[in-house]
């Protein structure tokens, strides 16, 4: 078979089985979150955390509440990196420096996952599975809840209440992320992806050589990992190094498992609206946008252009042997699609427009499918744009399932809209202006500054894959990393929470002639020109000085 | 307690639901995923370590090693893997595949240096790998011998590299080609389920199966 088939085929199977998920995976999720019955170890759990599950809160009260989590995740995170030379299994690392461990906590609590340090030469077992593991799980679920808050905003009639954050909290987690990263595990571990607290093992190789051999609790944050869209990899190689990921089986699995959330909550939004159509139009998009860069990006790597990639005779520089080039490609384009940043072969490396293709998918917000519960909120917001777009054309109020988009929710909307893009490009700004900025580059000229924008994006955006060849373990990466990681996280959910809150106070505009079908293919097109204008506008300057710039030379 | 003002009273429930969480996903989750782990799928869960005729580790199935001799040069009756870039920055005697420093160059496909680092691999490759009666030039040697992996731990090289490899070893070793080839071809691996990924041929699995049918007689260290 040649590789080109295979490469269709093997993404052929995986969007055979995100289709046969998206109906059980979507309802479930609905129920989860609008089932009124508590299980008996939520309400014990309830009463032991001393929070009234009863009690539905305003969009504020739930966003505050959001951002406690965050706060105190981020202090004991923090206090863990730092201590962790007291805890058991240090593995005898010691304490990690202020300024790295504010990076790594801001990193793990905003879903970025970020690293500025690499796992196994400086973390020990317990502060990777005790503080960063909980971390995947509880940024997972928060994203879903603030798209939770959204679709409440949209079903519900004059109401001040989104929901209850800690109910939504728990469910997710005890419902949804630990019983299917626990399965998940388990399937990891069979497949051959290492779970040992032992220590590091020592062998004699072959020609009397010495390896000592990090394993850890890697199968069961590698499950949290990806099924969260977090991708913070136990080693410094991620998803490319073999005790995470050891064959092109556990790979293929890995790239479903970082997708199968994402795809299925657009069937949770249209079952909780009412209209299971509302979330195939908005799932068509995601695909669509998915399936388009991933040929893309299959083919330009295929290809192989620069000069070192048409000497060696293929781009396989940053590639394993196992994966080859169809499943690296299908890999950098799901993670930089989604909020994950995991990553199976080393972006830095990609040909010039390929690489250019990865930056490009995260700048576009992570929306196709994007992060648990981000992508969702970002693409509603697209379309809540997008209905305006409309509404201008044609000179009538914009509704969107029943409600109206006045000037408030626009507001909101081009808030959300504007609120990344400012952190990235200004960071982007003050990095390329300081000379100790510029000096973590290991690239120079346009990709340069390409490892300097996607750095930003990658943090703005809370993806958390790198250009790697940039240092970013200094003072000046880790504080303004930090900043953007939290700005970019946080910023856009007040919005959401805003919008919803905003939305929840109208009552139900009945649908006329007028309304604008928004489960039709048309809207399906101009959701998806929409998305890709926003972008383009924002970020072309950038781009084209960078990747295009190189790409195109 | 209920006197305390709204916001600290968020901040300790925040604080008890994370220590709830904590215990739950960070330790009981690890835990018994380790556990179970261990009881059922031990030799995966520890790493995949393969062992010699004497029962000691000699490495993983799941990651290279290299086969030079003391002075970091490759050894010609083993077949090599693939450049890699998992060196302790500094250290004289890491030549590559340390399992601590996973890694890869990160460089750009423009970069003028790692094209002058496929530029020399492809002639010392060339050179490597020519014997007498069957000569390889720079421009036929395989891209994955030329180029380092992501993780720069990588097991496998590509079937077209360990095809050119086969003529050294099999002059190195005293026996035909057509042996050599055989062993290769016993110990590729095609895409997982048919379909997954790329084929490809596990070094240190190789390399121990040809010392175990084919020993070498000479001095290496």
């Amino acid at each position: 078979m040649s590789v080109a088939i295979a490469g269709w085929l093997q993404a052929g199977l995986l969007v055979l089985a995100l289709a046969i998920s998206y109906r059980p995976l979507g309802d479930y999720l609905a129920h989860i979150l609008t089932s009124p019955k508590h299980w008996r170890i939520e309400k014990f759990l309830y009463r032991l955390i001393g929070v009234d599950s009863e009690a539905d809160q305003t969009w504020s009260v739930y966003i505050r509440s959001v951002l406690a989590i965050s706060v105190v995740g981020v202090l004991l995170l923090y206090s863990i990196l730092r201590v962790q030379d007291h805890l058991m299994l240090a593995l005898g690392m010691p304490g990690m420096r202020a300024n790295l461990a504010y990076n790594t906590a801001s990193s793990f609590v905003t879903n970025t996952n970020w690293q500025n340090y690499s796992g196994e030469n400086t973390l020990g077992y317990t502060a990777q599975f005790a503080g960063l593991a909980v971390q995947n799980f509880i940024s997972a679920a928060v994203g879903i809840c603030v798209a939770a808050t959204l679709i409440r905003g949209f079903v519900r009639r004059q109401s001040d209440r989104v929901g209850n954050f800690w109910v939504d909290l728990m469910r997710l987690n005890l419902r949804l992320l630990l019983p299917f990263s626990f399965v998940l595990a388990i399937v990891l571990v069979a497949s051959g992806v290492v779970q040992s607290l032992a220590d590091p093992h020592t062998v004699t190789t072959v020609t009397g050589g010495h390896q000592t051999l990090y394993t850890g609790a890697t199968a069961s944050q590698e499950a949290i990992k990806e099924l969260g869209t977090n991708g913070g990899g136990i080693f410094n190689a991620n998803s490319s190094h073999p005790f995470e990921n050891p064959n092109a089986w556990t790979d293929w699995l890995e790239i479903y498992l970082l997708l199968v959330i994402g795809f299925s909550l657009p069937r949770t939004f249209g079952r909780m609206v009412g209209s299971q159509k509302q979330g195939y139009a908005i799932v068509s998009v995601m695909a669509l946008l998915w399936a388009g860069s991933t040929a893309i990006n299959t083919w330009l790597e295929a290809r192989g252009w620069g000069a070192a990639a048409r000497l060696a005779g293929g781009a396989m520089e940053g590639k394993e042997v196992r994966f080859g080039i169809p499943a690296s490609s299908l890999f950098a384009t799901s993670t930089t699609l989604t909020s994950t940043g995991a990553v199976n072969s080393t972006h830095d490396s990609y040909t010039p427009l390929g690489g250019g293709m990865a930056l490009f998918n995260i700048l576009l917000g992570e929306v196709a499918p994007g992060g648990t519960g981000s992508g969702l909120y970002g693409m509603l917001i697209l379309a809540i744009v997008t209905v305006f777009v409309a509404g201008l054309m044609v000179g009538r109020t914009p509704e969107y399932l029943g409600k109206k988009i006045r000037p408030a929710e626009m507001k909101y909307a081009a808030l959300y809209i504007l609120a990344t893009p400012a952190v990235v490009l200004t960071f982007t700004g003050i990095a390329m202006a300081a000379p100790s900025a510029r000096s973590s580059m290991n690239n120079t000229g346009p990709h340069g500054l390409t490892e300097v924008l996607y750095a930003f994006g990658s943090m703005g955006n809370n993806n958390g894959s790198a250009f790697a060849g940039l240092n970013g373990d200094t003072q000046f990466w880790n504080l303004t990393g930090g900043l953007a990681m939290t700005l970019g996280r946080f910023l856009p959910m007040i919005f959401v929470g805003a919008l919803a809150g905003s939305l929840a106070k109208q009552k139900q505009t009945p649908a006329s002639a007028g309304t604008l079908a928004t489960h039709k293919p048309l809207f399906v097109g101009m959701l998806l020109g929409v998305t890709l204008i926003v972008v383009g506008l924002t970020y072309f300057p950038a781009l084209a000085l960078g990747p295009l710039a190189e790409g195109l030379s | 307690m209920n006197r305390l003002p709204a916001p600290i009273l968020r901040h300790l429930a925040a604080l008890r639901a994370l220590l709830v969480l904590t215990v739950i996903c960070g330790i009981a989750y690890p835990l018994l995923v380790t556990g179970i782990a261990q009881a059922a799928f031990k030799d995966k869960a520890d790493g995949s370590l393969i062992k010699d005729a004497k029962g000691q580790s000699v490495g993983s199935a799941l990651l290279c090693q290299e086969f030079v001799d003391a002075k970091g040069n490759p050894l010609p009756q083993y077949f090599q893997p693939r450049p890699s870039n998992a060196i302790l920055a500094g250290s004289t005697n890491d030549h590559g595949c340390d399992p601590a420093q996973s890694g890869g160059s990160n460089l750009g496909t423009n970069s003028d240096k790692l094209k002058q680092q496929v530029a020399d691999r492809q002639k010392t490759m060339a050179a490597f790998d020519s014997v007498p009666g069957h000569s390889v030039t720079p421009g036929q040697v395989a891209v994955d011998a030329v180029t380092a992996s992501a993780s720069g731990l990588d097991p496998d090289i590509s079937p077209l590299n360990a095809a050119q490899q086969e003529h050294r070893i099999a002059a190195t070793r005293g026996i035909t080609a057509a042996q050599v080839e055989a062993l290769v071809k016993a110990n590729t691996g095609g895409r997982d389920l048919g379909l997954l990924g790329e084929s490809g041929v596990n070094v240190l699995q190789l390399n121990l199966a040809l010392d175990a049918q084919y020993p070498y007689t000479g001095k290496y260290r």
